[in-house]
């Protein structure tokens, strides 16, 4: 009788080291399926390959007070040239929900028209949904050339 | 013996066609005064089968790359032989769909029954019609237009509002940070092969939940149904329901035709990452309703944007209604009559604040 105690023990001892082995070995062969498959769905971090400057623009491109939009790396900025001859550059990603803004000639500000959201010409959000002031670029001029760059601080 | 007989005797000593179309026969539909509501479903069937056979000839044609898909669609539009009609019906079709997916859902829920046993059938017809509004979303950028690209642009900004996982769906989504190539490519992967396999599968769920537990008669004429004489109470599957099902697909296609002759499907402008946004972007109608409450909503409330709460709030309200069964377990207690008024309240702001969207906001 004792023995055969015995014998049931080890058996389903042997049943239960059987599952946890079977069990195991299916779930980590899952996982090695899944986790290069999860890798291959979440694309490779770009590194926003262009330079921290681009050429923006040529002198005379833009009418004074108006805007244009420029290709900056990966995301479209604006550049505005101001009625009073001075050059403005910001990204133009609304801060909102990041359609691409534009500048409005007649009330001297930057607009997005998917949500009326509104900036001042320093790039604050003054009006609408947006929750963020949009980043100011640099601009420079060299001979013919208006360069834009990202801005120290940012 | 006749060749026809013939050849059902031959299928019958295989496997029993007999005793497998014998459920066919045995199959009845009550009969009462709402039981016109129960086309609904059979005419949204009808329209995905129809969403399937004009989406796999738009495919022929169609380049799902940023410098083709505009000129493929143009194409289709303009050389292709009624590839105007094939794909305004597709267009057309998708947006009747919609409507009669949510019209179904509605009178299911006005009818109740989604009542015990048939708590199962709800939720796989709730998963449907989110693959329905999957389905909605990514086929709306493949044209690569200027409203798809900037719809998109705000549609997966607002996915990313979602709390924990909402920048990784973005990413995913995008297929990078930005809309751009990557997220048509997904776009149309998903399009025309992910979402059809899910919806083939819980179309066949939904579909074998219904043969199981057969068709429910609401509450509110119960009484009077079982009034009725026994043979008036249901009528037959086949051929007398199936045959008025098919006058209701026949005039559904009619519709559909109707619309695509006379007013065939836009195509805008092509989409230029890199240009300014146009004024009047907008959703498609049946996000319409969300995309004017998010408008509503302040910029920041308390601790988080007002995007993020509305984001909350509609999906805490979709997993509500997702439940509503369980919910619903007395069909004379008060929770039963508190659901029936959260039912039409859903429906009176659904069709509100879209109204609100096309007369009040985009004027």
């Amino acid at each position: 009788m004792k023995s055969s105690d015995q014998d049931l023990s080890q058996k389903t001892g042997r049943r239960r080291f059987l599952e946890i082995f079977l069990g195991a070995g299916i779930t980590a062969s899952l996982i090695s399926f899944l986790y290069p498959v999860i890798r291959y769905l979440i694309p490779p971090r770009r590194s926003d390959l262009g330079s921290n400057t681009v050429l923006a623009a040529k002198v005379g491109e833009l009418k004074p007070n108006s805007g244009q939009i420029f290709r900056f790396g990966e995301h479209p900025a604006l550049l505005i040239y101001t009625a009073s001859g001075d050059y403005l550059a910001f990204t133009a990603v609304c801060t909102h929900l990041g359609c691409t803004v534009q500048y409005q000639p007649d009330q001297h500000e930057i607009w997005c028209p998917c949500h009326n959201g509104k900036y001042d010409l320093h790039g604050r959000n003054i009006s609408g949904p947006p929750p963020r002031p949009l980043t100011e670029y640099t601009v420079h001029v060299q001979g013919e050339d208006v360069y834009v760059s990202r801005t120290a601080a940012s | 013996m006749s060749p026809h007989a013939h050849v059902r005797a031959w299928l019958d000593e295989r496997f029993g066609w007999d005793e497998l179309m014998s459920f066919i026969r045995h199959k009845t539909v009550p009969l009462h005064r709402y039981s016109y509501w129960y086309y609904l479903g059979g005419i949204t069937l009808f329209l995905f089968c129809l969403q399937v056979v004009t989406g796999i000839l738009l495919l022929l044609y169609y380049r799902p790359t940023p410098s083709d898909a505009f000129g493929s669609v143009q194409y289709i539009m303009t050389q292709a032989r009624f590839g105007w009609l094939i794909r305004s019906i597709h267009s057309w079709g998708a947006n009747l769909m919609i409507f009669t997916a949510f019209a179904h859902m509605f009178s299911v829920a006005f009818l109740k029954a989604y009542r015990k046993p048939r708590e199962l059938t709800w939720l796989s017809g709730m998963v449907l019609l989110f693959l329905v509004l999957c389905f909605g979303f990514s086929g709306y950028l493949l044209p690569w237009n200027t409203l798809a690209f900037f719809a998109t642009t705000v549609g997966t900004n607002l996915v990313a509002q979602v709390p924990f996982i909402g920048h990784w769906l973005l990413i995913f989504l995008r297929g990078g940070s930005n809309v751009t190539g990557a997220t048509l490519g997904r776009f149309f992967a998903f399009h025309v092969a992910v979402l059809p396999g899910l919806a083939t599968m819980f179309l066949l769920g939904h579909l074998l939940l219904i043969q199981r537990f057969g068709i429910s008669v609401p509450p509110g004429v119960e009484k009077e149904w079982q009034a009725k004489p026994p043979e008036e109470r249901e009528i037959r599957f086949f051929p007398n329901f199936l045959l008025r099902e098919l006058m209701a697909w026949y005039l559904a296609l009619g519709v559909l035709g109707t619309l695509a002759a006379i007013k065939p499907w836009g195509l805008g402008t092509k989409a230029n990452p890199f240009g300014s946004a146009p004024a009047g972007i907008r959703p498609e109608w049946y996000f319409m309703f969300m995309f004017e409450t998010l408008k509503l909503i302040p910029a920041r409330v308390g601790f988080m944007t007002g995007e993020a709460l509305g984001v909350m709030v509609f999906g805490v309200a979709a997993l509500v209604w997702t439940l509503l069964p369980f919910f619903d377990r007395n069909p004379r207690g008060r929770a039963s009559r508190l659901i029936a008024g959260a039912v039409v309240f859903a429906l009176a702001y659904i069709i509100s604040m879209t109204a609100y969207g096309y007369y009040v906001s985009l004027k």
